[in-house]
């Protein structure tokens, strides 16, 4: 019941944090210098043309009046037309949203993996100069962005070792198929291994930009968490049991120590996806971020708002659902 | 045991030389980025485009690190692009400190409804992703430095207001807060007399940290070009620039590219040794 209350509670301020977010962005993306229609139209057009189109884009009214047409278009669904591109907002962020997931998701698993390869290593090789090797690669890891790490993959693949792609998500040539937008996801289930294949080798430089961090931050903590748990008494047990280290780190320690990195993921998940904003603009990969960057190049303003509304709403999502799994994996919150 | 420790201090302390030293030419050179450059960083010069470093075949001996597509110095970019990095590092970095770290005394000094106020603020500011705030926020302000630092401001007080509060509400509960209430010292001489000077280390150390993230904001913004005009001599914008020209000129890209990674590596690194530098358990 307390979880239940709990999760009640997080839901609802989970819903004012959105609509702060959604008010705040639309009063001041409209003190935005610099008039999105005179940018539509070509030189020379008519102040009568500029009228027209203001009026049809609703720029006429004042801006509460803005505000109330869009917040009832919101519920129902409607988050206006982009000026740039004159579709409606929702299928253009929607039909991008796929990409730029299954990127972050792709970032996310490569950071698993190096993070706890990391982490494994050091505490298997604790105290030797491996360790340090690792602490120093960590430190390296955490000190350097993504969008730098982004541009060294280009120099280093695209141009010393040109084996993966650095532009794009796929190939030009090849024809698609594909009926939902997620590529990945959809060519292994029409069995398609030469889309995936040339779909991951898209991938591979922006994602692993992503996830150098993150991989970073997740083995400092848990090559941290697990020296703890090594020093505990079942885990000596364990090993006076005449059990391998191996087996020791992985099947005693490492489920133990496995839970304050779970949350941490989490968290800095959210940050992953912040962070493909840029890193979609160096790889010209067509996500969500790259048509952000465009979107506020052009002053389009109902886009830029339907992305930072999707963006907001994502990040709430993962956190809600962080927070489940946390209690869920944890026994002193579940029989609490 | 003692051994161990000795170790890690000399890692510490090579640490913060290496990144002091780098920091402290970069800046030198950042301030007389006028004197030493041998080229105007703005003069193009079309028949010399694309020239290769000095130690390359083709090289011209007066662009030691080579020409971009305009046939602009490399070199003198770079001092230039320092110039313009360092200047937005220590007013944006200075700036944040300010803003954030006063609020967060505020809030773990005074506590009660101003806390509340400041760290429900806090936590709506970090839904929104930096760098589509960044974005979002040049939009509003238009392009140019002073777009750049304040949106600098706007998005990262809270890292020091968030750190700064936990640290005050640590400290307020010290004994010598305790005694100085007894004593009868003014609320807000307490504050400052007291909190402040053993929050300052904290600060310090954040502050370099902060300059990094200034710098890599500054160069992230000028490459996606919302930073000061296209030929203003920006790292960032130089990125950009090499970016499109890879195949032909992989040095246009990779000099700005190898120093601003030397740079944010160096912020981070002195900010860290001075973290552990300050941190009583580790002295």
């Amino acid at each position: 019941m307390k979880l239940l209350r709990a999760i009640l509670v997080r839901l609802a301020t989970m819903s004012v944090t959105l609509i702060g977010a959604a008010v705040v962005v639309f009063f001041v993306i409209r003190v935005v210098p610099g008039n999105p229609i005179a940018m539509m139209l070509p030189p020379g057009a008519s102040e009568e043309d500029v009228a027209r189109l203001t009026a049809h884009y609703g720029l006429d009214k004042t801006i509460f009046q803005q505000f109330g047409i869009w917040l009832s278009g919101v519920f129902q669904g409607d988050f206006g037309t982009s000026i740039s591109l004159r579709q409606p907002v929702m299928p253009l962020v929607l039909g991008r949203l796929p990409a730029t997931l299954e990127l972050a998701i792709f970032a996310l698993v490569i950071a698993v993996v190096i993070g706890g390869a990391l982490a494994l290593t050091g505490v298997r090789h604790r105290e030797t100069r491996t360790e340090t090797a690792v602490d120093v690669a960590n430190g390296v890891g955490l000190s350097i962005p993504d969008f730098l790490w982004a541009l060294i993959l280009i120099v280093l693949f695209g141009v010393l070792m040109p084996i993966f792609h650095i532009s794009g998500r796929i190939s030009p040539s090849l024809e698609l198929p594909f009926v939902t937008q997620f590529y990945v996801f959809e060519s292994l289930f029409r069995l398609r291994f030469d889309l995936w294949w040339d779909l991951l080798k898209h991938m591979f430089m922006p994602a692993l930009a992503l996830a150098i961090p993150l991989a970073a931050i997740i083995s400092q903590l848990l090559k941290q968490s697990l020296k703890e748990t090594m020093h505990l008494d079942y885990v000596t047990l364990s090993r006076t049991m005449g059990y391998s280290e191996n087996h020791v780190i992985l099947s005693e320690a490492l489920p133990n120590a496995v839970l304050p990195t779970l949350t941490l993921i989490g968290v800095q998940f959210t940050f992953l996806i912040g962070g493909t904003v840029i890193i979609e603009r160096l790889f010209s990969y067509e996500g969500l971020g790259n048509m952000a960057i465009d979107a506020v190049i052009n002053r389009d303003l109902p886009l830029i708002q339907g992305i930072v509304i999707v963006f907001a709403l994502l990040f709430t999502i993962i956190n809600l659902v962080v927070d489940m799994t946390y209690a869920l994996l944890n026994p002193r919150l579940r029989h609490a | 045991m003692l051994d161990g420790r000795g170790s890690i201090n000399r890692r510490l302390g090579a640490r913060l030389w290496l990144s002091g030293i780098w920091l402290g030419i970069m800046a030198a050179l950042a301030l007389f980025a006028p004197m030493v450059s041998p080229h105007d960083p703005l003069a193009q010069d079309l028949f010399a485009g694309r020239l290769p470093p000095f130690w390359m075949s083709g090289s011209d001996p007066a662009y030691v690190l080579g020409t971009d597509s305009l046939g602009r110095d490399v070199l003198s970019r770079l001092f230039h692009g320092a110039q313009i990095a360092f200047s937005v590092a220590l007013v944006a970095g200075l700036a944040t400190a300010l803003v954030g770290s006063l609020l967060g005394l505020l809030a773990g000094y005074m506590r009660g409804w101003v806390d509340i106020v400041i760290s429900r603020l806090v936590d709506i500011w970090m839904a929104f992703p930096p760098v589509l705030f960044a974005i979002l926020l040049i939009a509003v302000l238009g392009t140019g430095l002073t777009s750049i630092i304040i949106a600098i401001i706007v998005i990262d007080w809270t890292r020091f207001c968030r750190v700064v509060r936990a640290e005050a509400m640590n400290q307020s509960a010290m004994d010598y807060v305790a005694s100085a209430v007894v004593a009868g010292r003014p609320r807000r001489d307490i504050l400052w007399r007291e909190i402040l000077p053993n929050v300052l280390p904290t600060i310090v150390a954040l502050l370099t940290l902060e300059m990094g993230i200034a710098v890599i904001v500054e160069a992230i913004l000028s490459f996606v070009n919302l930073s000061i005009s296209t030929d203003a001599p920006t790292w960032g914008g130089m990125i950009a620039e090499g970016r499109t020209s890879i195949h032909q000129a992989w040095w246009v890209l990779a000099f700005p590219l190898g120093v601003l990674f030397l740079t944010v590596l160096s912020f981070s690194q002195f900010g860290e040794g001075l973290k552990d530098r300050f941190d009583p358990v580790l002295r």
